[in-house]
């Protein structure tokens, strides 16, 4: 169902494949564009997160694409990181088995081409010292080059991404930080401000991890996101199956799940697992909001 | 009056100053910073401010004082050894003594300026990583002082090398929970503690035990452990006069290198050598030297220097000192570092224990296996700069905990049937490079010639 490729972004694929050429900042962002078209349907977008290198390299793509199958609209494809601070015990259990596979950004960017190639939006979700060791304009531009949205960094403000705010602005690539309940006013400004294609909103003060309940704090953080934002809010922490999907896709633009689809792969089900759960929350995120009386 | 302050002393310049760095947000030139979820920003505002109100509190300055006085024991005295002194080529020695605080090392004054903070901002609960577990105990000491709850994150792979600090800990009303995520040390410790922190942080404050991690901590821990070098540079002026030639410390995060560091800094005759946890060499990749062996990065929280990979994964670090078994440093020791105002070299375990032998042998004091770390560097820099050199070294710690780890290294007692510790295989016990009991007193003197 997230086949078609809008024309947008064939022209930047094609453009990304001259070396050398550097992609227009006015192409438009792929991921407020797919957000956008999501919205357009009357739905909110469903963002999947799986990390590259769990149960292997290309047991991960396989996953990937199942949930592109299953109705994801957008995948945030996880560089594994040796010390996941905002994740809890579920990815952080597959994280380290990639970590210890030695999982690094060459092969996030064959995921990434591959998850293009299925007709979903890739975007990296990484955290900070990954990209900063792999050089940050080499980075984005290699991103831009396997035909990548951009980059979801969790831990990095928009305060010290100066070299990352230039090469994002450089290759025309999205760029998303996070807010949380507990930002200021004046941050969740400045951070709205500084992303492009969607922000983050982490709903709950806590890790990544399922929870019995996503709560009202996301959606007030939503609502005041809202107010500043002028990109999509998409929310993240503590979703796991279509009814806390239809839930959040009620008051936000994108519902993104993460640990619901690795512990598909942690307890053995495999693609087929993968793309099952899609369909859930793709159902979800498609299910008219309630509209109190 | 702050918490700088201390005697001006005659025909000296003035050091009393802070340093010009960090900056506002948290930086000291390139290093620094917060690369935190955003969820901890506000809590890290909050302690900012909060701190910077403190900091010059006519109240809080005394009741700090006080506590720092008559709880903790201080001012700690200096202790010139100069039959120690004899194998670092002849050059003057002098300690200062932080393993005569309460709680066995330097690591109080940094909980008891935190723990007064957490009252202040009015949250009831603490928690705290700890390696060695020195500044878990202290911080679960504090935590009795003053009401508070408490939780210390400790990799099992540490709660095993130092079960007698686990047992303090819990004595004194502490929940310890041992990590078993990652390497299951130190860093993934302070991983949990971020965890639970992001998760809690409405009534927790995470009391952080370095200088490293994201802005203020670096800023702050080093105001509250700077007296180590306040004092020791008015006692040394007082004492002898004059300046010491060469400050020494051991570095792993760093705390207790910037505190007796701080003073001296603006004293351009001072030389200031760190010593870093060199493990079994730093050519063998098995080492805890993150500005010697390491390069710049991102590691909780801060960019400094650190182990890691080409696809920046941090890289374990090991040191038979699992005070000093940390891949990351503080971002003021990097800064310190590429401005040239401070040396860093590695010291290994062998290196180590050799120190540690001889200053129980000859000097009746049982030195933490981190501090031992400085007493070798005193041992090659004194031997460098002979007789004339006046070496001041942190002496971060008192041995107690280490007691066991020491004598299997030595071959001491009955620990056939005892599991050796990471750092300590079963091959590496004392071999022909490692000093054996009475060598490490009688066997120095062919190195002594050098």
């Amino acid at each position: 169902m997230s086949k078609t490729e809008d024309d947008g972004r064939v022209s930047i694929a094609a453009s990304a494949s001259e070396p050398g050429a550097e992609r227009v900042r006015s192409r438009g962002s792929l991921l407020a564009t797919r957000i956008t078209a999501a919205r357009a349907e009357g739905r909110s977008a469903l963002i999947a997160y799986l990390p590259v290198g769990y149960p292997d390299v290309p047991g991960s793509i396989e996953a990937m694409v199942a949930a592109v199958e299953g109705g994801a609209d957008v995948v945030e494809i996880g560089m594994p990181y040796s010390d996941p601070g905002m994740d809890g015990p579920v990815i952080q259990q597959a994280v380290d088995v990639a970590v210890r596979a030695g999982v690094g950004m060459r092969d996030v960017f064959r995921a990434v081409s591959a998850v293009a190639e299925s007709g979903a939006v890739p975007v990296v979700m990484s955290y900070w010292n990954p990209i900063e060791r792999y050089g940050v304009d080499r980075f984005a531009d290699d991103l831009a080059a396997a035909r990548g949205a951009g980059a979801i960094t969790p831990d990095l403000i928009p305060d010290e991404a100066a070299p990352w705010i230039a090469a994002t602005d450089r290759t025309g690539l999205d760029r998303v930080f996070l807010v949380a309940p507990s930002s200021t006013d004046a941050r969740l400004a400045a951070t709205a401000a500084a992303c492009r294609g969607f922000v983050y909103a982490a709903s709950t003060m806590g890790v990544t991890g399922t929870r019995a309940t996503v709560g009202h704090a996301a959606e007030r953080l939503v609502a005041r996101t809202r107010e500043v934002a002028e990109v999509p809010v998409c929310v993240g922490l503590g979703v796991s199956d279509g009814d806390q999907a239809a839930e959040v896709a009620a008051f936000a633009d994108g519902v993104i799940v993460g640990s619901a689809y690795v512990r598909e792969l942690l307890e053995g089900r495999g693609p087929a697992g993968v793309r099952a759960l899609s369909e859930d929350l793709a159902e979800g995120v498609r299910r008219r909001p309630v509209v109190p009386a | 009056m702050t918490l700088s302050a201390h005697p001006p002393a005659p025909d000296v310049p003035d050091a009393t100053a802070r340093p010009e760095w960090p900056d506002a947000t948290g930086h000291f030139g390139p290093y620094g910073g917060r690369f935190v979820p955003e969820a901890l920003i506000a809590a890290l505002d909050d302690l900012t401010e909060a701190y910077a109100a403190m900091r010059v509190d006519p109240l809080f300055l005394e009741e700090f004082a006080a506590l720092q006085r008559d709880y903790t024991g201080r001012p700690s005295p200096i202790t010139e050894v100069p039959r120690f002194a004899e194998h670092c080529g002849g050059a003057r020695v002098i300690l200062k003594r932080e393993d005569l605080n309460h709680t066995g090392s330097h690591k109080i004054n940094n909980v008891l300026g935190q723990a007064l903070l957490t009252r202040r901002i009015g949250k009831t609960r603490v928690i705290a990583e700890t390696g060695a577990g020195q500044h878990g105990v202290a911080t679960a000491t504090a935590a009795a002082l003053m009401g508070l709850s408490c939780t210390v994150y400790m990799g099992e792979e540490d709660t095993r090398r130092q079960a007698l600090n686990v047992a303090r800990m819990r004595l004194l009303g502490a929940e310890v929970i041992p990590v078993t995520t990652g390497s299951r040390t130190l860093k993934d410790a302070i991983n949990e503690a971020f965890r639970d922190w992001v998760t809690n942080v409405e009534t927790t404050n995470y009391v952080f035990g370095t200088v490293a991690g994201p802005h203020p901590f670096p800023e702050m821990v080093r105001d509250f452990q700077r007296v180590i070098g306040d004092e020791a540079r008015a006692q040394l002026l007082e004492r002898e006069g004059a300046l010491p030639d060469v400050v020494l410390a051991c570095v792993g995060g760093g705390s207790n290198a910037i505190g007796i560091f701080t003073a001296f800094v603006p004293d351009d005759g001072v030389r200031l050598i760190g010593l870093e946890a060199g493990g079994d060499g730093v050519e063998t990749g098995r080492h805890a030297s993150s500005i010697t062996g390491g390069d710049p990065g991102v590691l909780h929280g801060a960019r400094s220097y650190l182990l890691q990979d080409e696809n920046g994964q941090t890289i374990e670090s090991h040191s038979i000192s699992a005070g000093l078994d940390y891949p990351g440093v503080g971002p003021e020791h990097a800064y310190l570092h590429d401005i040239g105002r401070a040396e860093y070299r590695p010291v290994t375990d062998t290196q180590a224990m050799e120190a540690f032998a001889l200053l129980c042998r000859t000097e009746g004091i049982i030195p933490a296996i981190e501090s031992a770390h400085a007493l070798a560097g005193a041992m090659q820099v004194g031997r460098e700069l002979g007789p004339d050199a006046v070496l001041l070294v942190n002496l971060s710690g008192r041995g107690d905990k280490d007691v066991e780890t020491a004598s299997r290294w030595f071959g001491l007692g009955d620990h056939a049937e005892v599991d050796p510790g990471p750092g300590l295989d079963t091959d590496q016990q004392p071999t022909e490079g490692a000093v054996s009991n009475d060598e490490a007193v009688a066997g120095q003197d062919a190195g002594e010639q050098a």
